[in-house]
């Protein structure tokens, strides 16, 4: 790194890396951000909201960049686990009536909690199901995997107006949940600090078990190297279906967080996210879930920022995130798989 | 003594190209034994076929009398057979501690092993904890060859593993595979001649998909009007 030879921009990136790199472009766009927005408040208030979605987001997207790492598949149908999800979220926090509307605090949260555990079980066994009827015939074909699941999305999607109707359905949101406390002149909104919170559990969970546990080392091998993990004696297709129902189940508790954030969900609920999560994905690098995250938070911050500035803009200035780092790291900001 | 692997009349396709016409081959118990071929000749394919990497259309093969020309991939590993391949597959973004493991059947190092591991590969013991991307290219195919050696196997598979390598480097790795050709089988495809020369016992030339010649090494390696019948046509007879 002190190799004087080394070009200009080679010395400049060496010591960019070595000083967090890439981790600091949240820091840096929200510096631009405050410039430009001139107001603390507001752009505080923007800034919780936009970490809230990306985090939202980012339970969306971890999973489909596992898939598409791991198992080399182009899942198209991922944002149907979306949709399911924020469905079944939304159907059992109004079968749990006065749980979740009461003013017991302590039953509000059982009652959010247990429509997203009722969500994200279902996505893991819908995930099951799905790969075993959908994906598996398709392995190592791109092009029939983009077929197969876009049709199976466009059932699945059909589906859920069959069960639940084409009008918009209202989310009850928990009472507790509801509303926002001030905090150093800032209105901060809870559900969005208890949204922040439950990605940030999960990605320490899934960051544990990567790291730390044999599976998470076969996950992150076969990400790599899928036929050296078969010739070291493993069995990469219980991987596959394993990691498949994780990304599925992620997908729907994602869905369920959204519902509840959203407040009034239809059937397109899983699509209108699929761009920023498959943006997501690519930025953040395939395969890896620290990229996800950082991923994630940028385009959740991004889309906040950008529509209070530029309304209009908001879904194409994350477009132009996406262009600029792929032309800046085309293997994406924090790539699985080194080279 | 019957052999550890035997290859009976293999055909491999990849794709819609016949690539291995028939090959059959014995690999006796125990030392090294080479494949030579040059470039395409189908050495890389006959590992892999091996391997269950491609399967076999036609043939058997056949390890302690055991047909695993149909078994999955990791099944074929689990009955004693590691591969070495022809890029290393190395996991780069893992530590070198993690490539190791991962070849291990419960995650569990054997000291006494890793020990001896580290006294043929110093470097293994030196980037234990670093990732394997930032190892250079010999230091690379030193940990594949360790990760192959991490447990006792019956038989190890190698492709070309002095591909690259400097001359230095080449003479520790004719020590190490000598030691480890004691406790094991090694069934080595190389195109340095020298380096098979000094290795191997039993010698197979493949050309265009077939055997065209086996035999011992000794024999080849003396026999200047066999080496240019089999040899001339592309291997660096260093
Ligand atoms: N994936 C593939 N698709 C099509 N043809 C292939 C593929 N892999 C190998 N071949 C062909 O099969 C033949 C044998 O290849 P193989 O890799 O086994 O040769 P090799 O003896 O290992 O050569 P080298 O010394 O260059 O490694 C070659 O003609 C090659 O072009
Ligand atoms: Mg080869």
């Amino acid at each position: 790194m002190t190799d004087t030879n080394a070009s200009f921009p080679a010395r400049v990136t060496a010591g960019f890396d070595r000083f967090g790199g890439v981790l600091w472009l949240p820091v840096l766009l929200a510096i631009v951000a405050l410039l430009l927005i001139g107001q603390p408040s507001t752009w505080a208030t923007l800034t919780i909201a936009g970490l809230a979605m990306g985090m939202m987001i980012f339970l969306m997207a971890s999973g489909l960049s596992l898939i598409f790492g791991l198992m080399d598949v182009l899942n198209f149908g991922h944002s149907a686990f979306v949709t399911a999800g924020a469905f079944i979220g939304a159907t059992v926090l109004a079968w749990l009536g006065f749980w979740v509307t009461g003013s017991n605090p302590a039953l509000n949260v059982m009652g959010l909690l247990i429509a997203i555990t009722v969500a994200t079980v279902f996505g893991a066994l819908a995930g099951w199901f799905f790969e075993r009827v959908v994906i598996r015939p398709v392995y190592q074909d791109h092009l029939r995997q983009i077929l197969i699941t876009v049709g199976a999305l466009i059932v699945a999607e059909e589906l859920v107006l069959l069960v639940w109707g084409g009008a918009p359905i209202p989310v009850p949101r928990p009472a507790a949940l509801t509303g926002s406390f001030v905090l150093g002149g800032v209105s901060v909104e809870i559900y969005r600090i208890f949204a922040f919170l439950l990605g940030l559990a999960v990605y320490i969970a899934m960051y544990l078990v990567l790291n730390r546990t044999r599976l998470g080392l076969l996950i992150r091998a076969g990400v790599e190297n899928r036929e050296m993990v078969e010739a070291l004696g493993f069995r990469i297709d219980r991987l596959f279906i394993l990691v498949f129902m994780a990304g599925s189940a992620l997908a729907a508790m994602g869905g369920a967080m959204w519902a509840g954030y959203q407040g009034l969900i239809t059937a397109a609920i899983g699509s209108e996210m699929m761009i920023l999560v498959f943006i997501v994905v690519i930025i953040g690098g395939l395969g890896s879930i620290q990229g996800s995250l950082l991923g994630a938070i940028l385009v959740g911050l991004m889309a906040n920022y950008v529509a209070f500035l530029m309304p209009k803009m908001a879904l194409a200035s994350n477009m132009l995130l996406m262009m600029t780092i792929l032309l800046w790291r085309p293997y994406g900001l924090l790539p699985a798989v080194k080279r | 003594m019957a052999p550890v692997l035997r290859l009976e009349d293999v055909h491999t396709d990849i794709g819609q190209y016949q690539i291995l016409h028939g090959v059959s081959l014995d690999v006796p118990e125990g030392g090294v034994h080479v494949i030579l071929g040059r470039n395409g000749a189908g050495k890389t394919t006959t590992l892999r076929t091996i391997m269950g990497l491609w399967k076999a259309r036609r043939g058997a093969i056949l390890f302690r009398g055991e047909n695993i020309s149909r078994l999955p991939t990791p099944d074929i590993a689990q009955r004693g057979i590691a591969f070495v391949p022809e890029n290393m597959g190395i996991f780069g973004g893992l530590t070198v501690e993690e490539n190791m493991r991962l070849a291990t059947k419960d995650g569990r190092f054997d000291a006494e092993r890793l020990a001896r591991i580290h006294d043929i590969f110093p470097a293994i013991g030196q980037f234990w904890n670093k990732p394997a991307h930032a190892l250079s290219g010999g230091q690379k195919q030193m940990l594949a060859v360790s990760r192959a050696i991490v447990e006792r196997r019956e038989l190890i598979l190698i492709d070309e593993p002095t591909k690259g390598l400097a001359p230095s480097i080449i003479r520790n790795m004719i020590a190490a595979f000598r030691e480890i050709a004691e406790e094991t089988t090694i069934l080595l495809v190389e195109q340095n001649f020298h380096f098979a020369k000094a290795l191997g016992q039993t010698v197979a030339v493949i050309d265009d998909g077939g055997i065209v010649h086996r035999g011992a090494m000794a024999e080849l390696a003396t026999d200047v009007t066999l080496q240019s019948r089999f040899l001339s046509l592309s291997l660096e007879a260093h």
